[in-house]
């Protein structure tokens, strides 16, 4: 308690300063002091919360790699890679090729155009020489992954030799290889400008468990590694060969295949994921195409940012205990649904070769190997 | 005042969780972007660096339409019929160019598919009305107000020398019409061959940050059914309507080889028109500068190519293809032209117009 002194000066409050409540006197000032402290105070952390955000948006613009939250699908890093569009504004070279013919029409019967003016691309569509005068001089590196998990390793060396044969002639290519035992990875001898890299995974304990973690290790791989490496990336199963040339009338932003087996049949028919609990859930009344999983591609942030929403929805699912109908060829087609492809490939780049070919489909580029899928999946 | 009274202990921790809940504010405002979009993409852009340098070029990647670096357009739930495979949609004309280009014909697209595509885009419109074609804009932009990319954001660009002579045109909400004070030429030709120089300017100047798309038309034209986002792409043109089925030996390009405008004989795809062209602000930026300086050179040398713009437009469209080619539904002229089966709707068509009176004066 503060005893006054007596011999003070009037009008000087005589304060103990070691009192630790000596700041009780304060709450005794008149209303109109202590509301012009709130206002300072206020106007104080006003000008306190718009230096941070000021210096906040400064410091961002300064650093490349900026905080991303976990739910934003694409990292900054990408934005430095990608420096041209799809239809490149540098001129393409003379060179010779009979003019397109406007009302005459080859009949190539297959739908050449979807909806959302995405072409389908499929023999007769495009002039390979004229492509190859766009895209040769971009100097691309095109990736294309495969996982051989199990008993696919015995696959890779079929696949990769016919891949040195067919796929992307003249263009640098980098084989990512995901692979759980890499040393059953065959050592194939690869062309100039060509690479390979055995990417390790873990073992799979079940055949569906590995196929539902390929998009996750493919959107992982991206963000890694491979979007340093290369412009655009298909990835592929591996259980399948190249018949015939796979160039690039394929590149595009995003890039699907239509699945073979559904080709002909009307949408309520298509396997589509069909309870609503699960992420994949498309309506009857919904669907372009129904999408096949060994085949799709494209630039490398797209396919990033294709992956990982997929995966979300995969892991959504499991969270609830679900697994869709066609475990992730069903999310796939979901995506694509709601993302629509930028170009479609028509099932001459990916084709089940036990069924006969028909004669709208010109050309097989991309075909199944006859193997026995029960034997293998156990 | 002793300043240790000043501040009591509830108010200071009153005060204390104000300056925390404003930190915070200022912080989650910035995560969360209540900052306006625009701004946040150009600050952010690492590419600004790159191109320090380089004055002339603008940076193309991120700012191109909807294509916003990763993200491909979600569109949501849609009812609409299902695309048949072996049923294609037209089989009376090429529906895609061998490189990939759809060709936009009724029929081949699905407009409500593609509005959901294109929401959030902002469709600029160039217009030229110099001296005496003043007189189109009326019916132009009234028309374009019916038909042309209804229901998405739209900027008017009317370049214009008498900005009093441009019409009051009741607008739909999300589109304006900007006046642009420009000068005029006394030759018809110099006036279209400027049109490349002053598109180029202001791409820079002000496109860029306004619109997404450019579409550059004639002003003596008008809409007479639906012109949409289907056109939009990269960069497109549009297939002349009288030569839109000649062999190229027959295309008017300009056949000198001292122009730059040169086209040899055994070479060319379409005779595209210079009444409409476009694409995204980059593209289009790229295509008139470079026409502008080819006819530029071609003034220094003394000659003028045959159809002036049009053969630098088509020079230019033979070494950049187009992303996207329009059909002829997209200009005919019903006077010059009898209209076949093939064209199932006509869209922008010519206004009859006396030639020698409205280009002389």
């Amino acid at each position: 308690m503060v005893v006054p002194r007596g011999g003070q000066s009037s009008g000087q409050c005589p304060v103990d300063k070691e009192h630790p409540f000596a700041g009780a006197q304060a709450q005794r000032l008149p209303p109109a002091m202590h509301c012009l402290r709130l206002a300072l105070g206020l106007g104080f952390c006003l000008l306190l919360g718009i230096t941070l955000c000021s210096l906040w948006m400064y410091v961002e613009n300064w650093l490349l790699v900026s905080y991303i939250p976990y739910y934003l699908p694409c990292p900054e890093i990408f934005n430095m890679k990608l420096q041209y569009e799809e239809e490149p504004s540098q001129p393409v070279a003379q060179s010779q090729y009979p003019q397109p013919k406007l009302l005459e029409q080859k009949p190539t019967e297959l739908l050449t155009l979807t909806p959302w003016l995405a072409p389908i691309v499929s023999e007769g569509t495009f002039n390979a020489e004229l492509l190859r005068h766009i895209y040769q001089p971009l100097n691309l590196t095109i990736g294309l992954t495969a996982f051989a998990v199990g008993k696919y390793t015995r696959f890779v060396q079929h696949f990769l030799e016919s891949a040195e044969l067919f796929f992307m002639q003249g263009y640098r290519v980098h084989y990512y290889i995901f692979t759980h035992d890499p040393q059953a990875i065959p050592q194939v001898p690869l062309g100039p400008g060509r690479r390979l890299s055995v990417i390790p995974v873990p073992g799979p304990s079940q055949w569906e468990e590995a196929s539902m973690r390929r998009m996750e290790a493919i959107s992982v791989h991206i963000a890694k590694r491979a979007h340093r490496e290369v412009d655009y990336l298909f990835c592929l199963d591996v259980d399948m060969a190249f018949r015939n040339p796979w160039g690039p009338e394929t590149l595009g932003d995003l890039v699907a295949a239509i699945h073979p087996d559904y080709f002909t049949v009307p949408r309520h028919q298509f396997p589509y994921e069909r309870r609503p609990v699960s992420t994949a859930f498309v309506a009857d009344g919904e669907g372009d195409f129904y999408y096949g999983r060994a085949v799709f591609g494209g630039r490398v942030a797209r396919v990033y940012e294709f992956t990982r929403g997929c995966h979300m929805g995969i892991l959504a699912d499991k969270a609830n205990g679900i697994m869709a109908a066609c475990q992730e060829e069903s999310h796939l087609n979901r995506r694509f649904l709601s993302h629509k492809p930028s170009k479609v490939l028509s099932p001459e780049y990916l084709w089940d070769d036990r069924k006969p070919q028909p004669p709208s489909l010109k050309l097989i580029r991309f075909s199944t190997l006859n193997k026995d899928t029960a034997r293998l999946r156990s | 005042m002793d300043p240790r009274d000043f501040w009591g202990n509830r108010t200071k921790s009153c005060l204390c969780l104000i300056l925390l809940f404003a930190v915070l504010l200022g912080f989650y405002s910035n995560v969360f972007s209540l900052i306006p979009r625009r701004q946040t993409e150009k600050s952010q852009s690492p590419e600004a660096h790159h191109v320090q340098g380089r004055r002339e070029s603008l940076t193309l990647s991120e700012g191109d339409g909807h294509l916003d670096s990763c993200r491909i357009p979600e569109v949501p739930r849609l009812l609409y019929p299902k695309a048949q495979l072996l049923k294609p949609s037209r089989v009376d004309v090429l529906v895609m160019t061998p490189w990939f280009a759809p060709v936009v014909w009724d029929g081949t697209f699905d407009s409500a598919l593609l509005d959901v595509q294109f929401r959030n885009t902002t469709i600029g419109l160039t217009v030229f009305a110099i001296k005496k074609y003043v007189v189109f804009l009326r019916l132009f932009l009234e028309t374009a107000e019916k038909y042309f990319m209804v229901g998405h954001k739209v900027i008017y660009y009317v370049f214009t020398d008498r900005p009093a002579d441009v019409p009051q045109i009741a607008l739909q909400d999300g589109r304006q019409v900007v006046v642009l004070h420009v000068g005029n030429y006394r030759r018809w030709q110099d006036i279209s061959m400027h049109r490349m120089e002053m598109i180029s300017n202001f791409s820079r100047q002000r496109f860029l940050r306004e619109v997404d798309y450019l579409v550059c038309l004639d002003v003596d034209m008008k809409f007479s059914d639906h012109v949409g986002v289907e056109i939009l792409a990269p960069l497109f043109g549009t297939l002349h309507p009288v030569f839109y089925a000649a062999d190229r030996q027959s295309f008017t390009y300009e056949r000198r080889p001292l122009s730059r405008a040169y086209i040899p004989r055994d070479e060319g795809d379409f005779y595209y028109a210079g009444g409409f062209f476009g694409g995204s602000v980059p593209e289009v930026y790229r295509l008139t500068t470079a026409c502008h300086q080819a006819m530029t050179a071609d003034q220094a040398q003394g000659i003028e190519a045959v159809w002036h713009d049009e053969s630098h437009l088509n020079r230019y469209l033979l070494s950049h293809k187009p992303s996207k080619v329009l059909s002829p539904e997209y200009l005919w002229d019903e006077q010059m032209l009898q209209r076949p089966p093939l064209l199932r709707k006509l869209r922008y068509v010519a206004v009859p117009k006396n030639h020698a009176e409205i280009r002389n004066r």
